[in-house]
């Protein structure tokens, strides 16, 4: 397989993976929005930093209001990570492999792709906003279930699994990071049911609700969350699942080197050494910090290995 | 389909003889698409676009917003040549071929053609075509333009010539076979018992032509298709044709050679090597060592390793030198010099305005004549007598004058024309006909080729960037 081919699936698996994740974001925010008393609101500015943002924002001196920080994330021209760009790049990177997948992918990918750039233009109304992103959580999910039941499983799959695990597990880190970490104000007395909320809120951007009160019997608290969405095994959005898929797709692959390999074992003791127990605040904000390093390294290595510059 | 309005005229039509009759070839077919009434015809012509989308679907939603190309009209009644005559075009073909694959290993070489006064050396100097980088090289079994791509005219008294020869990167050969699957799926009664010769044989035979010419023939040849990405016009076929034939479709940034001149493709297994380039890279694009430095599209040290036999390219670099149109004009004595033979397609007549005497006639009669620059393809800067304004002859004029060499004139053609779909009926439309000679350990021509048609009433401009379509074009043998 040409190097240039595994590294255009790889950044489609990337690409769609998070607009996918763009998109639970955005709707499950403006959910809690509703759900916290006015005083506790909180607020879009977060989702600003959750996407790495932040300096790009703030540099064109918006207000973080509902519409600005949308409008921001959805389509502003000024920034190359919003869903539309986002959802243009997974379709440029599928382009010229396409040959390789089942051709209702590229019509998937296509329809997508058309379909946000009818939506995404001026202000989408809150209504039309929720049910555009709801779709366009199951039309990736579309894509996903047509790779996984038509599509041999051979290197150009195991490419596009690659980056979509990776970007998966750097979005949760960068979930937690936000949400553990600013919005629980130490001051106010008595949190605990808006802290269960913003924890439920947490789990829901990633579908985790359900399957955490499976897994967890007990009222949701934020350490159990946090075990739950980094270190679960069968959860399919924690990090360690991502990690395990990812040694499992790595070993895999051709070549020698295998300094790939090795970032994600680096990756999962970092996981398993760390104590989480009322882990909150700025020490949860390092893990995090130190976990997104290891997961770049890891597409370092791989870009490396697999699709050195060329 | 009604034909009673359909008027023939002074001009040679393909399918319909002067007398209103289907030529001998196109009878089946002028009867079937007579006892089709306006119903089934539309019904037809609907599973016709459909079949068209399912069979380019990849092309249209592909460039669906991007504006890089279209998909081209396609005209659902064929054109017919009969087997018997298509025989004597093959042969000419072929002869052709192998006079010009001759006659550019002899230019780089000793330059006998020169020595012997039978091709002027001046024309060579003022060539844009000729490569300085491939003097003194032979490349494998002496042939340069494996993938040849001429272009047919048929006069009014249907005369067929040879318009132009392309032998740098032809392309349209996955319209021809797209075509044909069309026409398949839609008339498939058509078909049954019919001598329609097949075309769907290609794709191996170029194959089989492009594994002939590597360098370590015992090995199981390691070939590519080198495109320059999927921005170009033609990315469609790159990739089409790749997939048939079953081989990569690379990109320069895909490719690297290394000091010893070897050629090898980048894989997520590491370096594999390469023997055999189908390139659809120009030129000069191919090498920014040899050519121009500023290409990002080309691979740097392609021409070492072709020069040093490691890898075969097709067509070679250089093999364009041969179909300058001013060249074209001494393709007939080209043939006679190196084959003994007298050309079996004769050439369309054509003045040279590199010549004093002839340029002076050409300017007198420029409207009346077709003027082409030497190296523009796609009918780009050309002059069409009969249609220009005198204030563009003048300035033709002023062009030739200051550029003869770049110029050659011909007659204007009365091209034969071909029952076609139009608003309101079916009505004659100029065609062409484009088919493609492929060069290895064998000479292989398809069965007709790409037939284009200019879809404007009179128009006589068939390139598709100039809102040409095109039909599937049947060789029946009608002696069974």
């Amino acid at each position: 397989m040409l190097s240039r081919l595994a590294e255009n699936l790889y950044w489609h698996g990337r690409y769609l993976e998070r607009a996918e994740d763009l998109a639970r974001l955005i709707n499950v925010n403006a959910h809690l929005n509703l759900d916290l008393p006015s005083g506790l609101s909180a607020g879009w500015e977060p989702l600003v930093r959750i996407t790495g943002n932040a300096a790009r924002f703030k540099a064109e001196e918006r207000e973080a209001g509902e519409r600005q920080v949308v409008r921001f994330l959805l389509s502003d021209e000024a920034n190359s990570g919003s869903l539309k760009a986002t959802l243009e790049n997974a379709r440029e990177n599928l382009r010229s492999a396409r040959d390789l997948l089942p051709r209702e992918v590229w019509e998937q990918m296509n329809g997508l792709y058309i379909k946000g750039n009818e939506q995404l233009t001026g202000n989408l109304s809150k209504r039309r906003r929720h049910e555009f992103l709801r779709e366009l959580i199951l039309d990736c999910q579309q894509i996903a279930g047509t790779l996984l039941g038509c599509m041999s499983q051979d290197h150009a799959y195991d490419f596009i699994l690659i980056g979509r695990y990776l970007e998966r597990a750097d979005m949760t880190t960068r979930i937690l990071e936000v949400r553990g970490y600013d919005l629980l104000p130490d001051d106010i007395e008595n949190l605990s049911p808006y802290e269960s909320i913003q924890w439920m809120s947490v789990l829901k951007s990633l579908t985790g609700y359900q399957m955490y009160r499976r897994h967890v019997r007990l009222r949701v608290n934020g350490s159990d969350v946090l075990r739950f969405l980094l270190r679960n095994d069968q959860f399919p959005r924690s990090v360690m699942f991502c990690l395990r898929a990812l040694e499992a797709l790595i070993e895999g692959l051709p070549g020698e080197d295998d300094q790939a390999l090795r970032a994600i074992t680096r990756l999962q003791r970092t996981l398993n050494e760390t104590k989480l127990v009322g882990l909150r605040g700025e020490p949860l904000g390092k893990l995090m910090d130190k976990l997104q390093i290891e997961l770049a390294d890891t597409h370092e290595a791989v870009r490396q290995t697999w699709f050195p510059s060329l | 389909m009604d034909f009673s309005d359909y008027t023939v005229g002074e001009l040679h039509d393909e399918l319909i003889g002067k007398g209103g009759r289907p030529r001998a070839a196109a009878r089946a077919l002028w009867k079937y698409l007579k006892s089709l009434d306006a119903d089934e015809l539309s019904e037809r012509r609907s599973a016709c676009e459909v079949a068209a989308m399912v069979a380019g679907i990849t092309f249209r939603v592909y460039f669906e917003d991007t504006g890089v190309d279209r998909a081209m009209p396609f005209d659902l009644i064929p054109r017919v040549i009969a087997l018997r005559e298509w025989q004597q075009i093959e042969a000419g073909l072929k002869q052709r071929v192998r006079a010009l694959n001759l006659f550019i290993d002899d230019l780089y070489n000793d330059q006998r053609v020169i020595k012997d006064g039978v091709f002027p050396a001046e024309l060579l100097t003022g060539s844009a075509n000729f490569r300085e980088q491939c003097r003194g090289f032979s490349p494998p079994l002496g042939i340069w333009a494996h993938i040849c791509g001429s272009d047919l005219v048929r006069d009014a008294e249907g005369t067929m010539y040879v318009l132009e020869d392309n032998l740098r990167i032809p392309s349209g050969v996955s319209y021809m076979l797209e075509n044909r699957q069309v026409m398949k799926r839609v008339f498939p009664e058509l078909f049954e018992d019919s001598g329609i010769q097949p075309v769907d044989d290609y794709a191996s035979q170029l194959y089989d032509t492009l594994a002939s010419l590597s360098p370590r023939p015992a090995d199981y040849p390691s070939v590519v298709v080198l495109t320059p990405g999927m921005y170009n016009s033609a990315y469609f076929e790159h990739a089409y044709l790749a997939q048939q034939m079953g081989v990569q479709l690379v990109e320069g940034r895909d490719l690297v050679v290394d000091e010893n001149d070897e050629v090898y493709m980048r894989t997520i297994s590491g370096l594999e090597p390469v023997n055999v380039i189908y390139r659809r890279i120009d030129d000069d694009f191919l090498d920014p060592e040899a050519f121009r430095a500023d290409s990002l599209l080309g691979v740097p040290g392609l021409m070492r390793a072709w020069r040093s036999g490691k890898v075969a390219l097709a067509n070679a670099p250089g093999a364009g030198v041969a179909d300058d149109k001013v060249v074209y004009s001494w393709v007939p004595d080209i043939i006679r010099y190196y084959l003994g033979e007298e050309p079996l397609i004769k050439n369309v007549p054509t003045y040279r305005c590199e010549d004093p005497d002839q340029r002076a006639w050409v300017i007198e009669r420029l409207d009346e004549l077709v003027v082409k620059p030497a190296n523009e393809s796609g009918g780009y800067g050309m002059l069409i007598g009969p249609r220009s304004t005198k204030r563009e002859r003048k300035e033709f004029a002023k062009l030739i004058e200051a550029d003869p060499r770049n110029y050659i004139a011909q007659p204007t053609l009365a091209l034969s024309t071909c029952p076609t779909i139009v608003p309101g009926g079916v009505g004659p439309r100029h065609i062409d006909l484009r088919p493609f000679v492929l060069s290895g350990q064998d000479t292989y021509v398809t069965n007709g080729g790409l037939t284009r048609v200019a879809l404007k009433a009179g128009s006589l401009v068939v390139n598709s960037s100039q809102g040409g379509g095109s039909k599937d074009t049947w060789i029946v043998d009608t002696d069974r």
